[in-house]
């Protein structure tokens, strides 16, 4: 009975893994038989890391049943973190691969604590309450990095909050994060391939949580705190854990785009709550809780305005009409009616369904 | 011998309601034991006492003669308390087996790691929880339907659902809110054998709050009755529902 | 005496979030949904004046009409075609995530319409501004605009509630649709009315706020949008008064941390009070406490 139930998520989870793996087999392809325009190339990282953070923020809003509108918080905590690492390093580890293994690691330990050390105070919020004080963190994130300084020289490192000047460095010494200017000549090792393997080991730490003793406590407390309290299952430490794991994975998506940038600032677009909501975009219309969902509506979504940039200014405008229309079509309940009354259901997924 | 569950002098006030007030019970090991009373008498507030969802102003509680008053929720299922609710509070967008797996979760154990990493302590322990699993599922005759989400059980089913998953924390004391509400003769009288097959088997201690009488004079070995908050009666069942002050609460003058 | 100054724009920069964030805590009270969208009809207002008064050369007073009847008429339809459909979904991330959609539909039309050039906002208010104790201190007139606004907005709206029948019937879908409907209330009507009610509100802030910093792009709503979800959230969502206190209080904080602590951090302070708060009482300063039953 039980047998048929693992072997079954299995093959759900195969499933997951093999449409990423032969996407890749395919991009590759026509990479090199000079299908994929330069400007496709140039998306191929980008989209690696969108796929990281809706598959990680879904942990949280999905499995959990929690609102975050502050993933992008920690995505910029862990570019930040994994991109100094690597300026730090770059003459003492030469080997590119060692040193940007390093800096994952890194990049998703820092994310992973700032993520418990928030979750800590804000987790026992609900809701809307919770989706504002994580907006407002996401967003303290990245005003911070804006007014950091930190400098080296040989007597160490140096901090400052004002001006690089007052970091008083010595001749010798290199601002490594300039304020609003940020971190600039971080070494390019992002590779489609990298990209790649990390959301397969993100897919991998993401549904061997989710179908093991721990991922049941989480969906536990999702379905009914109460009654998960009632079993003697821990509410905070699982909620931390969760929500930590998750940011920790954004931190790795944070590392895979700064090492895909020459230059890295925090600006509003890319790290601002705008993101963190374009995310949330990817995971409730992929499917709440749905995990290869979240992988596909990334892909649609981030690819679907450079599909439509022949129309120039009306692309933004068909995005935001298609969102609409889509959200219409997946969660009226009278559309749901009209739907099944047609029988197109087989069509469309079910919007919640945890696979 | 000390009684299982020994409760002196409980209350709480909500505002200035007194909702339960100079609350005492003793029920000794593998009794079936009835709370009754009138709607509003708060019968409830006294299992959210019992199970530490409300902290109570006064009095002792004492599991097996350790003080578990004031304990969290949490400690006072580890400690051996077991509950189902009112209105049903299952899991439900987790399979009927992952409810009552959920409920094993204390006593089947592998680390966080050897989880995500597949070791052979998950696939093991796993194995033990979905065994252990579909025994209790058997018992309540869910395990052809293990596989279901829970939210797509009838009824009746998911009632006796939160009983097996009450039941997988292997406590010493269970308690039941209204086990047969909302089911037809049949059901109920099912429900019945149900719980006393429980209390038979698993050797369990059994508190229940039940408005249909036909169910508390059958079962119950012995009840107390509640109106406003305070103890009205306590004793064997039969003495209890021939008392001229329940027939009065209940039926009114 | 400057920092006289700082307060009393500070008090004027929160009036403007307090206007805005009544319209978010009416909606949220009403239709329990975070309306992301409505940061973006305070947009469509300031641009509805820039088109009538500087574009077309209409006079300021038109300019103004124009932009609440357009922004009341935008807050229904917005209501009936993006939000009503979703108000059983089963999952209330649905109209938060259309919500976003209308967001993103309102900044293109306005960037197709207007272009990304950050427009030149001529003010809507004509009086002159106050100078006190030998000119130390200048009051400008939209600031005192703003304020009285904003004093007229408040008792008009706690007047409305309490004392007319439309009111009433808002504070009955707000506790209990079920039920207010039971009682013959027009669940649809009301929910419409308080839709209107907060985008003419959100029109009246537009114009506040762009004369108050004069320039106008597609992304001006935005972040005082956010801000005002904020002052809203701080005060206790779903509460008159609380969106008041709460539009002043972040007013003050963020003038005076952009003044005396560092203007960069500004909004970082902000957000960290709203924390803090949160932190002491999960509800806002003048929330309701909800607890579940067991």
């Amino acid at each position: 009975m039980k047998k048929l139930k693992l072997s079954k998520n299995i093959k759900d989870n195969s499933i997951t893994y093999g449409i990423i793996i032969i996407a890749y087999v395919i991009m590759q392809i026509m990479i090199k038989t000079g299908h994929v325009s330069s400007l496709m190339q140039g998306l191929l990282v980008p989209l690696c890391v969108y796929i990281i953070l809706a598959v990680s923020l879904n942990l949280t809003v999905g499995i959990l049943g929690e609102l975050s509108l502050g993933h992008a918080g920690f995505m910029c905590v862990g570019a930040f973190t994994g991109a100094f690492f690597s300026k730090c390093m770059q003459d003492v580890i030469t080997i590119d691969l060692l040193r940007f293994i390093l800096a994952i690691l890194i990049g998703a330990i820092s994310a992973g604590i700032i993520g418990l050390l928030i979750g800590m105070p804000v987790l026992r919020l609900k809701g809307d309450y919770l989706a504002i004080v994580t907006l407002a963190f996401g967003e303290i994130i990245k005003n911070i990095m804006n007014v950091l300084y930190i400098g080296k020289d040989d007597s160490g490192l140096h901090f400052s909050m004002k001006d690089s000047l007052s970091l008083g460095l010595d001749a010798e010494g290199t601002v490594i994060i300039n304020g609003a200017q940020g971190i600039t000549g971080t070494p390019k090792n992002s590779t489609f391939t990298i990209g790649v393997i990390l959301i397969i080991l993100t897919l991998f730490i993401v549904l061997n949580l989710i179908h093991s003793r721990d991922g049941r406590a989480i969906m536990s407390i999702r379905d009914n705190l109460i009654a998960a309290e009632s079993i003697g299952i821990n509410i905070t430490k699982y909620k931390l854990m969760a929500f930590s794991i998750s940011a920790a994975l954004a931190g790795i998506a944070g590392v895979l785009y700064s090492h895909n940038l020459s230059s890295l600032m925090a600006t509003p677009k890319n790290f601002g709550y705008n993101m963190s909501i374009m995310i949330l975009v990817f995971v409730v219309l992929g499917g709440i809780g749905n995990i290869r969902g979240s992988i596909i509506s990334a892909v649609i979504l981030t690819l679907l305005p450079e599909v439509l940039r022949g129309l120039s200014n009306y692309r933004m405008l068909i995005y935001s009409i298609v969102l609409i229309v889509m959200m219409l079509f997946n969660w009226s309940p009278k559309l749901i009616n009209l739907r099944e009354k047609y029988s197109l259901k087989r069509l469309f997924k079910k919007p919640k369904e945890v696979q | 011998m000390a009684a299982l569950l020994e409760v002196k002098n409980l209350g709480i006030s909500f505002g200035g309601l007194r909702a339960v007030d100079d609350f005492e019970i003793s029920i000794n090991k593998g009794r079936l034991y009835g709370l009754i009373g009138p709607n509003g008498a708060g019968k409830t507030t006294v299992f959210n006492l019992l199970t530490g969802v409300y902290k109570p102003s006064e009095g002792v509680i004492k599991l097996d003669s350790h003080n578990i008053t004031g304990l969290k929720t949490v400690e006072i299922n580890k400690a051996g308390i077991a509950r189902t609710f009112q209105n049903i509070r299952l899991f439900k967008d987790l399979s009927v087996i992952d409810n009552v797996k959920a409920g094993l979760h204390n006593h089947f154990k592998y680390s966080t790691i050897e989880g995500i990493l597949r070791m052979p302590s998950f696939f093991k322990t796993e194995k033990a929880m979905t065994e252990k699993a579909m025994e209790l599922l058997k018992v309540f005759e869910l395990d052809q339907e293990a596989e279901y989400l829970a939210a797509n059980l009838p009824y009746g089913k998911q009632r006796k659902l939160e009983i097996a998953r009450a039941l997988a924390t292997d406590p010493k004391l269970l308690l039941l809110d209204e086990p047969a509400a909302g089911m037809n003769p049949n059901e109920t009288k099912e429900l019945m054998d149900t719980i006393r097959f429980v209390r038979d088997n698993f050797d369990m201690t059994i508190l229940l709050i039940e408005h249909d009488m036909k169910l508390v004079s059958g079962i119950c070995e012995e009840l107390t009755v509640l109106n406003f908050g305070r103890i009205l009666a306590q004793g064997p069942t039969g003495k209890v529902l021939n008392d001229p002050q329940v027939i009065t609460a209940y039926l009114g003058e | 005496m400057s920092f006289i100054s700082y307060l009393i724009n500070g008090i004027s920069l929160g009036s403007v979030y307090a206007i805005i964030a009544l319209g978010y805590t009416m909606v949220y009270g009403i239709a329990k949904m975070l309306n992301f969208a409505h940061g973006d009809v305070i947009m469509v207002g300031g641009f509805a004046v820039f088109f009538a008064v500087s574009m077309q050369g209409l006079p300021t007073f038109a300019g103004m009409l124009l932009a609440v009847v357009l922004c009341t008429v935008l807050g229904i339809a917005i209501e009936y075609i993006a939000y009503r459909p979703l108000r059983q979904a089963a999952s209330s991330l649905a109209v938060l995530i259309t919500a976003i959609g209308v967001s993103y539909f309102l900044q293109n039309i306005a960037l197709l319409i207007f272009g990304a050039n950050t427009k030149a906002f001529t003010s809507v208010v004509t009086i002159p501004a106050l100078k006190l104790a030998d000119e130390q201190i200048i009051i400008s007139g939209e600031t005192i605009v703003t304020i009285i606004s904003c004093i007229i907005i408040m008792t008009t709206l706690t007047l409305f509630i309490n004392k007319t029948k439309a009111g009433q019937a808002m504070l009955a879908v707000s506790e209990d649709k079920g039920a207010a409907q039971l009682m013959g209330i027009n669940v649809n009507r009301t929910i419409s009315l308080t839709f209107a009610i907060g985008s003419a509100l959100a029109a009246i802030a537009g114009m506040l706020l762009c004369s108050a910093y004069p320039s106008l792009t597609p992304y001006t709503g935005s972040m005082p949008g956010i801000k005002a979800f904020v002052a809203a959230v701080f005060g206790g969502i779903g509460s008159i008064p609380g969106a008041l206190i709460g539009g002043i209080v972040l007013g003050v904080i963020e003038i005076l941390s952009k003044a005396y602590i560092s203007s960069q951090l500004s909004d970082a302070i902000v957000f960290l009070v709203l924390i803090v708060v949160l932190l002491v009482k999960p509800t806002g300063i003048l929330g309701k406490k909800i607890q579940e039953k067991v």
